[in-house]
């Protein structure tokens, strides 16, 4: 089977915080920042991004659209 | 490979819809709407039918949703919302006209309007998102709150003797002979969200065949009002909304089918 390498892109300026991706995410690579953005919320990043297979779970629970995803296959 | 390779524009599989503008949404974090607003956005945009959806946006959260995608808007009155768009439907058949409602819009003030509008038959696309409480006031009770449920005017849970009981309006909505598509969805997990983007592209589908109202419930979550976490709304919406307003579709047909609706059972 080819192996699927993905990686997501957040918007940290547009991320409210709300940690629906965090639960979406099948192979646990997202995280909420212990830093904050400028309007004070918690943002999502990659804290496990090797695990990434680019299968857009996070994307599509976002309410604010602020994450992009790309996948490459090996 | 490193990072900076695999994000590169030929390796894209989800970005942003091109219809939803880059106006930072005012919802809270969490909230049902901005799922809601993609899907619209991305159904919109699959369909082609841009230059010519009208949408009518309601009193409510959703208020200024015609800051976020990028089609006509009208805004309506408060629960007016299927009156404006049956005269924007019938003054204009080739477009496609919808109304984005809530549940204190659409199922307290709006009810005369949206009962009668539906069983009109007029050819428009209804999404009605039912968090079971009024949101943008405030967390009041709403008739779609359940019972038990605690809100800010009932804060030891909803009483039927006190305050009636609560209403299932698609389901009243689905017997009525004008409607065509009548379902109920939810946007809590990726898989619900991927089911609902097909009910709203149906519904949309529906509209531009003049089949008639099409009707579609999206059960979702408020956060702030119900004061939990996003994570923990949705797993409370799942244990006691869904109970009660059962997921899956109430009648697919054409108008004039008023049998063709079926009861979900949980």
């Amino acid at each position: 089977m080819a192996k699927v390498i993905g990686a997501v892109v957040v918007d940290n300026e547009e991320c409210k915080g709300c940690g629906l991706c965090v639960v979406a995410c099948p192979q646990d690579v997202l995280g909420q920042n212990k830093q904050v953005n400028s309007r004070g919320y918690h943002y999502s990043f990659m804290k496990n991004p090797e695990a990434c297979i680019g299968c857009s779970n996070c994307a599509t629970v976002c309410p604010d659209t602020c994450i992009t995803v790309y996948r490459v296959k090996l | 490979m490193e990072l900076a390779d695999i994000i590169n524009p030929k390796n894209l599989v989800y970005e942003k819809p091109a219809l939803l503008t880059s106006t930072t949404m005012h919802y809270c974090p969490g909230c049902s709407h901005g799922v809601v607003h993609k899907l619209l956005a991305e159904v919109i945009e699959d369909l082609g039918i841009q230059e010519k959806t009208i949408g009518v946006s309601p009193v409510g959260c959703a208020v200024f949703a015609y800051n976020y995608i990028d089609i006509d808007w009208q805004e309506a009155a408060h629960g007016r919302a299927p009156a404006v768009a049956t005269g924007i439907a019938r003054t204009n058949p080739d477009k496609v006209v919808f109304t984005y409602q809530g549940d204190g819009d659409l199922a307290s003030i709006g009810t005369a309007e949206i009962l009668h509008a539906c069983n009109r038959g007029e050819d428009m696309v209804v999404i009605f998102v039912n968090n079971g409480i009024y949101g943008m006031t405030g967390g009041q009770m709403a008739p779609t709150t359940l019972l038990g449920q605690i809100t800010a005017t009932t804060p030891t849970g909803r009483d039927a003797g006190r305050n009636g009981y609560p209403l299932k309006i698609t389901e009243l909505i689905a017997q009525l002979s004008g409607t065509s598509y009548v379902t109920r969805q939810s946007v809590q997990t990726p898989a619900a969200i991927r089911k609902c983007k097909k009910a709203i592209s149906k519904a949309f589908q529906a509209a531009i065949d003049k089949k008639g109202t099409s009707f579609v419930e999206v059960v979702s979550t408020c956060n702030m009002n119900w004061k939990m976490t996003p994570v923990k709304a949705n797993e409370w919406m799942v244990e006691n909304m869904f109970p009660f307003y059962v997921p899956g579709d109430l009648k697919d047909s054409s108008k004039n089918n008023p049998e063709s609706y079926t009861p979900l059972k949980n």
